[in-house]
């Protein structure tokens, strides 16, 4: 008989390995090594990501149980789980709060792996991958956002969708496609239910899959400017000590979590009804906030074409080069410094900060 | 020449390859067509009347009513005009409201305002508002297209 717990583990684990050879997960635990520089602290958003994506997986299956999809009952059941249900409103403050911080970790992820320029060859493929999650993640948003089928959420969409429509040629479509028809209707709910739920995560599951066998095959990225000062490279191994520091993270942020969630419970509004105008104070969430107010700064016309139109292809553009910027980026790929590419990017970013700012203090209202 | 095995190969390789091909695109199609919603069998409307008496409505003030499935809005200017128009905004599908204080349509969204004939003046509409007719029959308000 097995005596203690440690014992316990150690004879499941002598069971498992005569039938599959762990030797090859072994070996990794023990040879992965994080890289210890002035900017190794920037490795910690992607797991911090990760980590709140979990959260919203368990969360999400915990409101699945009491949501119903309809524009009859949305609200309406919603409005059940924070009030009637034991800790609902628990459940449904941390699945919100803990979206908008991982939209926000997962920026800080993107852009310090952009600033370290951590794109570069051979990590082309993790890049994509991880941009491809960037844009599931901001359609989750999008889409977890109309669910409780409020008022904001409502014109949110109405508007987030028309600009889908703006799109030349395709744009029409894309937003019948997105609303299920050619206004944002209950049809509209179901099918964000559904992209929400089941589609988002299933290409979630695959593209997440790829973009963390990537990072374990290819080991975390040393910013060329370590690289070119020649010192020899410390490292920490991953097994414990990176991991136990992201633990640290992670605790923290499930602090910090729980902090918001109970003391800042995320709002519900009221219903949603189509025959009532939009409200003043109407806006998006606050990670799309930027483009929310480019769209007010953008005249009607410029030249010949609709304003927004412009926008929307401005924002597609900025989009594109991002995605494509490990192969855009000719000198840092050989080795060299890139300052353009460096300023360029501080561009995109303070663009971003002061949008959003603007969005909530420039006047604009009744 | 090549060997005749190799060539078999490629040729049944082509055979595989373009099979294949053809019944993802078999089976995808029906999927894409499946997508796209069908336009909805609602007849588009013509006219409607509003569920107000015109006496109940103040000079000054704007209100919203269905217009089939769309929103309109109902506008009585100070003057004492009665106005209609389609309230969706024609810059990205917000519902416009009236303003009595401005005395104008504004849509809250990314304050685009228009004036009380509908003309966008202000802010990013590209387009003035949809006009509907008004016609008063005693107590009752229609409100049809086509102005
Ligand atoms: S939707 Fe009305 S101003 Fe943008």
């Amino acid at each position: 008989m097995p005596t203690s717990l440690a014992e316990l583990a150690k004879i499941l684990n002598a069971w498992v390995d005569e039938r599959i050879d762990l030797s090859g997960v072994r070996e990794l635990i023990r040879h992965k090594v994080v890289p210890v520089h002035r900017h190794t602290v920037w490795y910690y958003f992607g797991g911090m990501t990760l980590f709140l994506f979990i959260i919203q997986v368990l969360t999400g299956i915990l409101l699945l149980l009491y949501y119903r999809p309809s524009a009859e009952e949305a609200f309406e059941s919603v409005q059940f789980i924070v009030t009637e249900v034991e800790f609902g409103w628990l459940i449904r403050s941390i699945h919100s709060w803990s979206a908008n911080l991982l939209v926000a970790t997962m920026m800080i992820h993107l852009f310090s792996v952009y600033f370290t320029q951590a794109y570069r060859k051979p990590r082309e493929i993790t890049w994509l991958s991880g941009m491809s999650l960037f844009g599931i993640f901001l359609f989750f948003g999008f889409s977890g956002y109309l669910l409780p089928w409020n008022e904001l959420a409502y014109f949110a969409t109405k508007v987030g969708t028309d600009v889908a429509g703006q799109v030349p040629v395709v744009g029409h479509l894309m937003a019948r496609v997105l609303r299920g028809g050619d206004d944002v209707t209950g049809a509209t709910l179901s099918r964000f239910y559904g992209f929400h739920v089941a589609i988002l995560p299933l290409a979630t599951t695959a593209i997440l899959g790829l973009h963390l066998f990537l990072v374990q095959k290819q080991g975390m990225s040393v910013p060329p400017e370590i690289e070119r000062s020649g010192q020899p490279l410390r490292t920490m191994p991953f097994v414990p000590s990176f991991l136990l520091r992201d633990l640290v993270g992670w605790l923290s942020a499930l602090a910090v979590l729980g902090a918001l969630a109970a003391y800042f419970p995320w709002e519900l509004g009221v219903k949603a009804d189509p025959f009532a105008p939009a409200p003043a104070g109407i806006r998006p969430e606050w990670y799309f906030m930027y483009m929310f107010q480019t769209l007010k700064y953008i005249p009607a016309k410029i030249g010949p074409i609709d304003g927004e139109v412009v926008g929307v292809l401005g924002f597609g553009l900025g989009g594109l080069f991002l995605l494509l910027v490990p192969f855009l980026d000719r000198k840092t790929a050989r080795g060299e410094k890139s300052p353009l590419f460096f300023w360029i990017g501080v561009g995109i970013v303070t663009y971003i900060v002061v949008l959003s700012v603007l969005g909530y203090v420039a006047p604009g209202g009744k | 020449m090549e060997p005749l095995a190799s060539s078999r190969r490629g040729f049944v390789n082509f055979l595989l390859g373009s099979g294949f091909g053809a019944m993802a695109v078999w089976m995808l199609y029906p999927v894409l067509r499946y997508l796209i919603p069908p336009k909805s069998g609602e007849a588009t409307i013509a006219s409607v009347p509003v569920p107000w008496k015109p006496a109940e409505i103040k000079a000054n003030s704007g209100r919203i009513f269905k217009f089939g499935s769309q929103p309109g809005i109902l506008v009585k200017t100070p003057a004492g005009d009665l106005r209609a128009f389609a309230a969706t905004c024609t810059h990205l599908n917000c519902t416009v409201q009236y303003r009595e204080e401005k005395q104008d349509i504004w849509c809250a969204c990314h304050n685009g305002i228009y004036d009380l004939n509908g003309k966008n003046v202000s802010g990013p509409p590209p387009r003035p508002l949809e006009p509907y007719k008004v016609n008063v029959k005693g107590d009752q308000i229609v409100v049809s297209k086509g102005a």
